[in-house]
């Protein structure tokens, strides 16, 4: 079972692909770049298709997906945590 | 899987474009016309009125598109023949006008002078022909290379850069190279990914024409926005699916054009494209604004990445659905025509979805109904420039 998605290696989040994953859940990761695996523990409930943090970020950090940034973190986020509009924000605009 | 030798069955029109619908459509060029295009719709069967709000005292580079996308939608090859009904003579001619020049059936009336039960009688009599004739029109064997294949996702999530949108780009890989005639858009959209596009242009020209669009675009949210566009873009329904800012969505819309496409030129919003290849089009990502610009341009069948599950429809142009968020195809099925979310689960990879993409789409254009089209989703919208007179 897969539960997260992550596309690229240098990425820092990766994406909730069930439904109903919840806090301190053991979640099984599939980057999809080199089609490995990772294992992260789900510090919040994580809605399908939200994000979460995969590797360390701190406030100010760009958040990378796809390989590529996409926003600034507004808040230190932790290796399992929720990663959405309350810790992350654009730089466009 | 497909080669150059796949073929699809399509009705050949008087100018030699390919469309794989036969509609008859009463077209009124202002909103006063609706009225009566939909009687005459209701009158005949078979016809089908695209009724619009606009078209009243616009002017200028607005008014050009105006009657660029109504001749475009007249225009596209999958309309047999059109009524175009006005509130003034003058501006029926000059969308019939246009029209006639593709060697289709059209004729024009005014209302003025007339009322709407003159309008409504004289109107119905000319749909009445043109149906019946229609009606005798056959699908014949065209190759691939004849289709023009339009994007544009909507409803995203993060499902849809996962899975949907790849599953386009890997179709569009495919169709490339056996010289369809593609479309990709939604300038604000790229917005994090425009250096990802702009290192796809074919050529430094097309290359500096993309930037010049996408900046005059940021230049006009930077006028008129009061905020980070938080509540717009990404919309809420992309926030309920996890995307959190415009960078994240625009990287997973881009994902809609594949690996290898190569940008071949930039087209103006319902511009017609004048050679195979994927085009660039500077337009809204409103969905249904969008759309009906490419059916303006001529594209015959759409391809609607979604996430969070959008039920958009075309009157001209059929559009498949597609979602891989496993909870959008449970709860809104009636509305996707592919399921990848399989992709998901690695239970399927993106070689074998876009493939099936690809056979879905060709049972499309062969005849089948779209699931917006069964369900009677025809949004027809104008993009609107600025203000009126």
């Amino acid at each position: 079972m897969i539960h997260i998605l992550v596309h690229d290696k240098k990425d820092t989040v990766g994406v909730a692909v069930i439904e109903g994953i919840k806090a301190g859940q053991e979640l099984t990761g599939w980057v999809m770049e080199d089609d490995s695996t990772i294992k992260v523990k789900a510090l919040n409930d994580i809605p399908i298709g939200h994000k979460v943090a995969t590797k360390p970020i701190k406030k100010g950090d760009t958040v990378i997906k796809y390989g590529f940034d996409i926003g600034k973190s507004v808040a230190d986020i932790a290796v399992g945590e929720h990663a959405h509009v309350h810790n992350l924000k654009t730089k466009r605009w | 899987m497909i080669s150059s030798k796949t073929t699809f069955w399509g009705y050949r029109r008087e100018n030699g474009r390919v469309g794989v619908r036969n509609h008859v459509i009463i077209l009124p060029v202002d909103d006063l016309s609706n009225a009566a295009a939909e009687a005459v719709a209701h009158q005949i069967k078979g016809a089908m009125a695209i009724p619009h709000p606009y078209g009243r005292l616009q002017f200028g580079a607005d008014l050009d598109l105006h009657f660029r996308t109504l001749i475009g939608a007249g225009s596209n090859p999958n309309v047999a023949a059109v009524v175009v009904i006005c509130i003034e003579q003058e501006w029926a001619k000059r969308v019939v006008d246009g029209i006639a020049k593709t060697g289709k059936p059209v004729t024009g009336f005014g209302i003025e002078l007339h009322g709407d039960h003159d309008t409504i009688l004289r109107a119905s009599k000319v749909a009445k022909e043109y149906v019946q004739w229609a009606s005798e029109r056959q699908r014949v064997e065209c190759p691939i290379s004849e289709l023009w294949v339009s994007t544009k996702c909507g409803e995203s999530d993060t499902t849809s850069g996962c899975g949907s949108n790849p599953t386009v780009g890997s179709a569009f890989d495919k169709l490339e190279p056996l010289g369809v005639t593609m479309c990709f858009g939604e300038t604000t959209e790229i917005t994090g990914g425009e250096h990802i596009v702009a290192d796809r242009c074919a050529t430094p020209a097309v290359r500096e024409q993309f930037m010049a669009m996408f900046n005059r675009y940021q230049e006009v949210i930077e006028r008129h926005k009061v905020d980070d566009l938080s509540d717009s873009q990404p919309t809420k329904g992309n926030l309920a699916g996890g995307l959190t800012t415009i960078e994240e969505k625009a990287l997973g819309n881009i994902q809609k054009i594949g690996k290898k496409c190569k940008v071949i030129g930039v087209l103006d919003k319902a511009e017609t494209p004048t050679r195979p290849g994927l085009w660039f089009m500077d337009s809204s990502s409103a969905a249904a604004e969008m759309v009906t610009l490419l059916a303006a341009a001529g594209y015959a069948v759409h391809l609607f990445p979604t996430g969070q599950g959008n039920v958009i429809g075309n009157p001209i142009l059929p559009v498949i659905k597609l979602s891989a968020n496993p909870r959008t195809v449970r709860t809104m099925s009636e509305h996707i025509d592919y399921d990848c979310s399989g992709l998901l689960q690695r239970e399927k990879n993106l070689d074998q979805t876009g493939d099936e993409l690809i056979e879905v789409m060709l049972r499309t254009c062969n005849g089948r109904l779209t699931a917006a089209e069964a369900l009677g989703h025809r949004e027809f919208v104008m993009t609107r420039l600025y203000e009126s007179a």
